[in-house]
């Protein structure tokens, strides 16, 4: 599903966030990644969705050379994938409803049928009832769960989420740690990065270790 | 194809509810557009009335022959009937004096002025409609007449006419001139609404790169907004063009009443309208796209 071959990424100014980085991930994993902050974690997720280049090396994501992919083939990728960013990137200009309805009107849904999608997805994070509250009014851990709705809406085979469970507490993440589960049991490929070892143990996964951009083995 | 038509009509609710969101200054933007263009537009619909009636008077064309006051009425009669054998006249009309100063009175209004004169001051006079109409034939035509015994006065009274055209033509330039300029102002208020506007949705356009937007669809609500706000604007300077030629015409029809004339500055008409509306739709779409090209791809997600 995912596969990095010899993956080098170099900042301009020098600074080298991945070094020589290869794994490969198979179609319905869930994979945690982990490390320190700076240890390369984002950069790897920003790969995957093409959102910074590799300096050198290869990545294919369900078939697709996503290292030499055309500006115009770009958007058609994304929508394959689920992106949940630490920074949440919610728009607190509309309502939690039109937030989620956004990957779908981009993709140029139908509207009845994207109305009953936005709320299954808001359903499945626990967030139904408050559809018509502005995002702001949200509160952190229903913020990352709006997020993951979004992510979701468009019911992608990979997901990818970036500390998502970053700045909440204990309850809260494993509330989120459950969402991803469910996912995985429906065959969606998951890769969750981490810096929290606690949250891992509680759950069975393969994971990748990164350490100063390198993959410990 | 229906998603699609859903997805546009739906870009364009989207459009009209921006503007509402910042009302005065919309409203503004399509009031200084519909300036712009109602200056330039404005003033080549009244010179094309002008012209119109220039071109009227050069497609008549009039000689206007006045004797001389010692004239006796058999020398009247011997010019008339000289000018009937006249090959190049095509039709001739006798005004004899006193018929003209009661026109005068009865067109002017100056009855009071003319009853004080102590005689007529006005000449018998010939009104010939010649069968030509090339200028430099008129102009010779003029001249034999003037060798004529008796003849005071020739006057070509299309001459004016030309005269009248070559200024409006040179009128009509400076005018396309103005245009073009104002043109590039209305260009350069849509761009930079739209650069004000790409600013502030800097995230939702991020978000949405992120989450698989085309460019396409990234451009769509802004290039909808500058045809929008050009079309607004055509349509205000289309009511202000109306608006002031109808007051024009108003104290104008005073003022031709006095001259014995019914000249009137026509209104837009429906293809004027047309022109004046897509134009100033398509430049706003035209600032806009420029505007986009200029900023879109400044805004890359990190």
């Amino acid at each position: 599903m995912i596969q990095f071959s010899q993956i080098c990424k170099r900042y301009p100014g020098g600074y080298e966030a991945l070094k020589n980085v290869s794994f490969e991930i198979a179609e319905g994993e869930m994979i945690f990644l982990t490390g320190h902050s700076g240890a390369g974690k984002s950069t790897l997720l920003k790969l995957i969705a093409a959102i910074e280049r590799p300096s050198s090396g290869s990545i294919v994501v369900k078939g697709q050379n996503v290292s030499s992919i055309q500006s115009g083939a770009l958007p058609y990728l994304r929508r394959n994938l689920g992106l949940i960013f630490q920074d949440h990137k919610i728009l607190f200009d509309r309502s939690v409803f039109d937030n989620v309805m956004l990957p779908l009107r981009i993709c140029g849904f139908d509207h009845r049928e994207s109305a009953k999608r936005v709320r299954a997805a808001l359903d499945k994070v626990g967030l139904l009832k408050r559809e018509k509250t502005s995002p702001i009014a949200l509160s952190g851990g229903e913020q990352q769960r709006l997020c993951i709705a979004r992510a979701i809406v468009n019911r992608p085979s990979i997901l990818l989420a970036d500390e998502p469970t970053g700045n909440l507490d204990k309850d809260y993440a494993s509330d989120i740690m459950g969402i991803f589960k469910s996912f995985h049991q429906v065959g969606v490929t998951l890769l969750i990065s981490s810096h929290d070892e606690s949250i891992l143990r509680q759950f069975k996964g393969r994971v990748l270790a990164l350490k100063n951009g390198e993959l410990c083995p | 194809m229906k998603n699609w038509l859903v997805s546009h009509v739906h870009v364009l609710l989207f459009t009209l509810r921006r503007f509402f969101t910042t009302p005065l200054s919309s409203l503004l933007n399509i009031l200084v557009i519909g300036i712009a263009l109602s200056l330039p537009a404005g003033m080549y619909l009244m010179l094309k009335s002008l012209q119109s009636m220039a071109e009227q008077a050069v497609g008549t064309p009039q000689i206007s022959i006045f004797l001389s006051m010692d004239a006796s009425n058999d020398e009247v009669a011997h010019i008339g009937k000289q000018l009937k054998q006249h090959a190049s006249i095509n039709q001739l009309k006798f005004v004899p004096r006193d018929q003209a100063l009661e026109q005068l009175k009865q067109t002017t209004g100056l009855t009071d002025v003319i009853g004080g004169l102590a005689q007529n001051p006005l000449p018998d006079a010939y009104v010939i409609y010649p069968k030509i109409s090339d200028a430099q034939a008129l102009e010779a035509l003029r001249d034999e007449f003037k060798k004529w015994p008796k003849i005071e006065y020739v006057q070509l009274d299309s001459a004016w006419a030309r005269k009248l055209e070559a200024i409006l033509k040179f009128g009509l330039l400076a005018v396309l001139i103005l245009a073009v300029l104002l043109s590039f102002a209305l260009i350069a208020i849509t761009f930079n609404t739209i650069r004000l506007q790409i600013l502030t949705q800097r995230e939702e356009i991020e978000v949405s790169k992120l989450i698989g937007a085309t460019n396409a669809f990234i451009r769509r609500p802004f290039l909808y907004f500058g045809l929008l706000q050009g079309l607004l604007g055509g349509a205000t300077a289309w009511f202000i063009i109306t608006i002031s030629l109808r007051l024009l015409n108003n104290s104008l029809s005073e003022l031709t009443h006095l001259y014995a004339s019914s000249f009137t500055l026509h209104l837009p008409s429906i293809g004027d309208s047309s022109i004046l509306l897509l134009l100033s739709a398509y430049l706003g779409w035209l600032g806009a796209w420029l505007s986009v090209a200029q900023h879109l791809w400044q805004i890359e997600p990190r």
